[in-house]
């Protein structure tokens, strides 16, 4: 068993709200992961117990939506959106920026597990570029030695 | 949380007041009574009038007749009916549903309450963006509330009619904001869209019947049932009524939210509302309503924002989302972003798009390093023929139409960069 038993039961409440058990597999998804760090093979195998299906549908989940992972991450997520509205604004020079002042590459994660670095697609935030997403919260209207400011930061 | 809307109307007119948000707030400036008097005073076809009569259109990107979509819903059936709110804003260039979600979530929910009690609906399933953490908990708070006061549940505002309102967070993918990929998603599936007929309406969320509207679409309902629809009418044009909420991106000065009456000309909104552009440089080119409209060429901005102006240059209004792009501006890079977009959130079921969308960013990618030839323009118009109208959802159209619009306004981009081997366009932004 790697789910805990306080997660269970928030998926058991999950599960109550949809008129079919499976609707709530994407909430119980994030729950598990929010959890564990990311979805494994065995971690699929038991949501899939949860839901009576068969793991392979729950790994086809998780590899198709973005937020979902099949393996370990670093401690913080960091994302910088490299969309037009964004990319018209300078984000794919300070993604690269950033690249060199981590030591990785985007989809990397650095050697001491502390930060993934990657880029994602438009987060909703065109005004406001460049712009990052780091760990769920949104850092806006950014130049490069704030977002190093920030990512310093994170432990 | 986002910055207020430098121009408000009625949808904004209270963001900048912080109590709007909460349900006390909204309470002290009229908020619920326009739920109150459908439910209490109107039938549910009384309410489907009034927002037939309002001719409001969906504010997603098709820009569908709400008041129609809503009649489809089955009168006489013994199955559970569904809404479903789509609030998986990621069309790239629009961030208004997320200004809506963060303050006005019960603005939100009112409309919900309304389309509920004339759709007969007992439960709407809201779908919004796993990104959007903080506007996902604005209306989380919003719906506890509203079931603390008896707004939402059994018997809502001491009536016979209830309703439950069910919050679910996606987890990234642009395909679930297709009306049919989000009621896969919905059931826990991948966000793969559905054939159509059978339409939502018929077999929708958990096989009921279903009606999916966006986030702003339900936003404008109180206003048309605490106003009436000649008052709707008011705003816009004759064939495209009421506000939107434009956002504007880009190369201007003042980037930001516009709530703004649909027929606004877009010179007017990049040049007046948005401050133009910075000293010494010029509009290139602008997308006038999220990355899947094709873009209009700098002489063509004289338009009014709305669909039947914007369909006579061949673009529509789609999700309002306004990106300026000035005269520094490679139009092939422009491309090569666009198309990786359409590459990376193709589901892949339909081969059209998930071939398609590849070989064109493949294209973009050698003209852009002065590899391609000119065969290669004829190659991008041919593939994008071929994905236009031919596969399940409207993905693939919303694919094809940027790479014709770059094609036909800058043409001249696109031979430079053959004719050069390189891109010509030393100032342009970074890829």
């Amino acid at each position: 068993m790697v789910i805990s038993a306080e997660t269970r039961a928030r998926i058991d409440l999950e599960i109550a709200k949809y008129p079919k058990r499976r609707g709530a597999l994407l909430p119980t998804l994030h729950l598990v992961q929010e959890e564990l760090g990311h979805i494994s093979l065995d971690t699929a195998k038991e949501v899939a117990e949860i839901f009576a299906i068969a793991p392979v549908e729950v790994m086809e989940v998780v590899t198709f939506y973005n937020m979902f992972f099949d393996r370990p991450q670093g401690r913080h997520h960091v994302y910088v959106c490299t969309n037009l509205p964004c990319s018209l604004r300078g984000a794919r020079g300070l993604l690269r920026e950033l690249e060199k002042h981590l030591g990785v590459q985007t989809g990397e994660t650095t050697p001491d597990g502390r930060i993934t670095l990657g880029h994602e697609e438009c987060l909703g935030a065109c005004a406001y570029a460049p712009m990052m997403r780091i760990d769920g919260k949104y850092h806006e209207d950014l130049d490069v030695d704030e977002a190093k400011r920030i990512v310093d930061a994170l432990r | 949380m986002l910055k207020v809307p430098y121009v408000t109307n009625y949808l904004s007119e209270h963001f900048a007041e912080d109590d709007y948000p909460t349900l006390e707030g909204y309470l002290r400036r009229g908020g619920y009574a326009a739920a109150r008097k459908a439910i209490t005073q109107m039938t549910p076809d009384q309410v489907i009038d009034v927002v037939k009569a309002s001719g409001l259109q969906g504010r997603g990107g098709a820009g569908f007749p709400t008041g129609l979509k809503w009649s489809f819903m089955p009168k006489t059936t013994d199955k559970p009916k569904y809404l479903a709110c789509n609030a998986d804003e990621s069309e790239p260039g629009s961030f208004k549903d997320r200004i809506l979600l963060e303050r006005a979530p019960h603005k939100l929910l009112e409309g919900i309450l309304i389309a509920a009690w004339a759709t007969q609906a007992q439960t709407t399933f809201i779908y919004c963006r796993g990104e959007y953490a903080f506007p996902a908990a604005q209306l989380a708070r919003a719906i506890d509330e509203a079931y603390a006061k008896g707004y939402l549940g059994k018997r809502v505002m001491g009536s016979r009619f209830s309703h439950e309102v069910v919050l679910m967070l996606g987890a990234g993918a642009y395909i679930a904001g297709e009306e049919t990929g989000l009621l896969e998603s919905l059931e826990g599936k991948m966000a793969k869209p559905r054939k159509k007929p059978p339409f939502p309406a018929e077999h929708g969320a958990f096989g009921m019947p279903t009606t999916v509207n966006n986030v702003e679409t339900f936003c404008h309902v109180p206003h048309i049932i605490g106003n009436g629809a000649a008052w709707f009418k008011g705003f816009g044009t004759e064939k495209s009524p009421g506000t939107t909420i434009f956002g504007v991106s880009g190369h201007v000065v003042r980037p930001g939210l516009y709530e703004l009456p649909l027929g606004t000309r877009l010179d007017e909104i990049v040049f007046e509302h948005a401050g133009g552009l910075s000293a010494g440089r010029k509009v290139k080119g602008v997308i006038p309503g999220g990355m899947s409209m094709p873009i209009l060429p700098a002489g063509q901005l004289d338009v009014p924002m709305a669909n039947e102006f914007l369909r006579e240059r061949k673009t529509m209004l789609g999700t309002g989302g306004i990106m300026v792009m000035d005269d520094t501006t490679c139009m092939v890079r422009a491309g090569w972003v666009i198309t990786y977009f359409f590459r990376d959130e193709s589901c892949g079921q339909c081969t059209q798009c998930r071939e398609g969308t590849g070989w064109m960013h493949k294209i973009f990618e050698r003209i852009e390093r002065g590899a391609g030839s000119r065969g290669d323009l004829e190659i991008l118009l041919d593939v994008a023929s071929k994905m236009d109208g031919q596969t399940i959802c409207a993905f693939a159209d919303a694919a094809a139409w940027p790479v014709q619009g770059l094609l036909r306004h800058f043409r001249e981009d696109f031979e430079a960069h053959v004719s050069h081997g390189k891109c010509p366009f030393p100032q342009s932004f970074e890829l």
